[in-house]
């Protein structure tokens, strides 16, 4: 009795007081790009650097091409160095956070120039993380002044992969068909230039007409389709020594050239008599085997990530459409079947999605869909545009545009575009002269 | 006989003459006094938060259980403008309507620098009736998928043991997360097909400030394959940290000084 008593009392006066844990489900943020304070890097002992190498006024040059690099990717917001009031090299040796949370920059990157005993320089950099107040990557890279640019580059990869968690796009090459002259009496060359246009350099001399460039996405080579003997055929090309040679001794034309993944194969399409198969070429011992054989036109096979299918397009069902088989050959299968005609496939180098051209009702439109050929999803459209190519990263992809020719027919000119998998970020690549066909390099650095 | 009839006559006469006289006072209006609302400002949490005797509250907890099983989504949180995000280009048949306003609003002569800022219409959802099919499908995949998440990571529906007596209200819940809406930048690189929750612990003071935070799966960071994971988690700290102090209700601490927070992107990230 007693002890119902008590348990009466307790339960009367000791009532529930203690609580759970509050939980809250955060789902939504600022899709604005990441505040970004890009210091300008400063001299370490200025005496030791020469007159010349001061003269190229790196500390300034090198921050600026790291803020436009980052501004393009579209995924930071670098704010204007007019604000920014820590010198340089406080800001790099153990920086005041506050100065910097005050012009509500999230992350800040400083560096320094420095000459050592050896007289080679050196570029150091450091990215903080302002609001937690702490040190989150830092890097010193050796250079000689004339490659500052590619330096920039490293360190910018370096940051973005820090802050995105996916490796960066900005240490690599862009290849293409640099065109001058009128339509019909186009010259077209081989061109290769840093993904942000500069450095540019022409690979042929225009004497034959050159399309449809591919890096080899392990070494520094190109494949592409001139003219040999008035028949188009599929060429090599190795950047570095300059050489040429045709692939393969096909009795018909050879076009659409492109590596396996491994860089170790080259799969391209063979014509002849009206019909188009698609072969695949191993570049150690030459041999060629026949992948498609189909009465229809096979073309533009592109492989899988992991060099395990081949994605390429095909008229068999009666219009042109996206086809995915094993690199084998066998179990062909149909992707695409949204209206209007599909084109030039290319798998991403992260192995999930797939980019197309598509011509709907006189328009072009570059777009992705998965390997199995769900979520389509268009991203530009345009008058005329095709050949995307994927950043290595799997993120971006490139492709040319082609402004109306005017009444004469004159007028018409080709650009280069980039457009991130967001479909927001679309930006020209300014070149030299016009320009089509590009296609994106791996990482020179990896 | 005649008795009744005369009463029955006599009993109608009054009725009507009842009617008559008193029927126009009723149709006159009456004298109209604004009427005075009693309006009593009180606590919601009050309301919503009554302690419940023990018995009660077992069953209500039942209830709620069984809720909670069929229920897959709470209350929507209030819309934070969320920056549109294109789904696709629209197809032309799609753009018929709107095609005037196309050619008004995109005028190519004005691109400044080498940017093309795409035109809001051209990345807005257009709804497709023919798609409604396509939908009433996508939400059976949906459903379906919901169920076959039963993996090692967490989800938020399942991690969210949701207890009845949340110690806060509903209207103070939506409060924090507005704050921390403003404060977080989601990392825009992110997939938007890979599972990343990141759940933080906070303990605050009394006047919304934070005493400590920490990331309650905090191993997964440093491990290999996990860059995204670290990415969206220090994005998370910087939000935590942007938004110090946290405005609170004055009253209830006890009730609100430790607070989890799950971070998750990939509604948004999705688009």
């Amino acid at each position: 009795m007693k002890k119902l008593y008590l348990t009466f009392f307790s339960i009367l006066f000791f009532t529930h007081t203690s609580f759970a844990l509050v939980k809250i489900d955060i789902t939504r943020g600022n899709l604005e790009p990441l505040p970004t304070a890009i210091s300008p890097f400063y001299m370490d002992d200025p005496a030791k650097f020469s007159s010349q190498l001061k003269g190229l006024k790196l500390e300034e040059k090198i921050p600026e091409l790291i803020s436009t690099n980052l501004r393009r990717s579209g995924l930071f917001n670098v704010i204007d160095p007019k604000s920014y009031i820590q010198s340089p090299s406080i800001a790099h040796m153990k920086p005041t956070f506050q100065d910097w949370a005050l012009i509500k920059a999230q992350i800040m990157v400083s560096g320094k120039l420095v000459i050592d005993n050896k007289k080679r320089l050196r570029v150091e950099f450091r990215l903080w993380d302002v609001v937690n107040a702490k040190e989150i990557e830092g890097l010193a890279l050796f250079a000689t002044p004339s490659s500052w640019r590619r330096i920039a580059h490293i360190i910018s990869d370096k940051i973005y992969e820090r802050m995105t968690g996916e490796l960066g796009y900005f240490d690599t090459r862009i290849i293409y068909v640099a065109e001058t002259g009128p339509k019909d009496q186009r010259v077209k060359k081989l061109a290769i230039m840093d993904q942000d246009g500069a450095n540019n350099k022409y690979l042929t001399l225009g004497n034959e007409l050159v399309l449809t460039p591919r890096f080899n996405p392990t070494a520094q080579m190109i494949t592409y389709m001139s003219y040999f003997k008035n028949l188009p055929r599929v060429y090599l090309l190795n950047i570095e020594t300059g050489m040429q040679e045709v692939v393969g001794d096909f009795p018909g034309m050879t076009f659409a050239p492109r590596f396996s993944p491994d860089g170790k194969k080259i799969i391209m399409s063979f014509a002849k008599d009206g019909n188009s198969d698609i072969y695949s070429m191993d570049l150690a011992t030459r041999v060629v085997e026949q992948l498609t054989s189909h009465p229809s036109i096979d073309t533009s096979p592109s492989y899988s990530a992991d060099g395990n299918y081949i994605t390429f397009n095909s008229d068999r069902s009666g219009s042109q459409q996206i086809y995915v088989m094993k690199s084998d050959g066998s179990n062909v299968k149909r992707i695409s079947f949204g209206e209007g005609l599909y084109g030039t496939p290319v798998w991403s180098p992260r192995g999930d999605l797939i980019a197309f051209t598509k011509i709907y009702r006189g328009n072009f439109y570059i777009g992705v869909m998965r390997s199995d050929g769900s979520g389509e999803r268009l991203l530009t459209q345009n008058y005329y545009q095709e050949a995307p190519s994927w950043s290595p990263n799997g993120r971006v992809l490139i492709f040319y545009r082609e402004t109306k020719a005017g009444k004469q027919g004159v007028g018409a000119s080709s650009s280069l575009w980039s457009i991130d998998l967001t479909g927001y970020n679309e930006r020209k690549i300014k070149t030299i002269t016009d320009a089509s066909d590009p296609a994106w390099s791996g990482l020179l650095s990896k | 006989m005649y008795k009744s009839v005369s009463l029955s006559v006599l009993f109608h006469i009054i009725f009507i003459v009842l009617t008559v006289v008193s029927l126009p006072f009723i149709k006159k209006e009456p004298i109209t006094a604004q009427q005075l609302i009693a309006i009593d400002i009180i606590q919601i949490s009050e309301k919503t938060q009554l302690p419940f005797a023990p018995k009660a509250r077992e069953i209500i907890e039942k209830i709620q259980k069984e809720k909670e099983k069929r229920v897959v989504t709470k209350q929507a949180p209030p819309k934070i403008t969320p920056k549109e995000k294109p789904k696709a280009v629209p197809l032309p048949d799609q753009l018929k309507e709107k095609a005037k306003e196309e050619k008004k609003k995109q005028n190519p002569e004005e691109i400044k620098e080498l940017v093309r800022q795409s035109s809001e219409f051209e990345k807005k959802e257009l709804f497709d009736p023919n798609k409604i099919a396509a939908l009433i499908d996508k939400s059976k995949e949906e459903t379906a998928e919901i169920k076959q998440k039963q993996s090692l990571e967490l989800t938020q529906n399942q991690d969210s043991s949701v207890s009845l007596n949340k110690g806060i209200t509903l209207s103070q819940e939506d409060a924090i997360k507005a704050q921390i809406y403003k404060c977080w930048n989601i990392p825009l690189g992110l997939p938007y097909d890979q599972n990343l929750l990141v759940r933080i612990r906070l303990k605050l003071k009394q006047d919304g400030s934070i005493l400590f935070s920490e990331i309650l799966d905090h191993a997964r960071m440093n491990q290999p394959g996990q860059g995204f994971y670290k990415v969206l988690a220090e994005s998370a700290l910087r939000a935590v940290k942007l938004c110090d102090p946290l405005k609170m209700p004055a009253t209830g601490y006890e009730k609100w000084k430790d607070l989890q927070l799950n971070f998750d992107a990939k509604e948004m990230l999705r688009g």
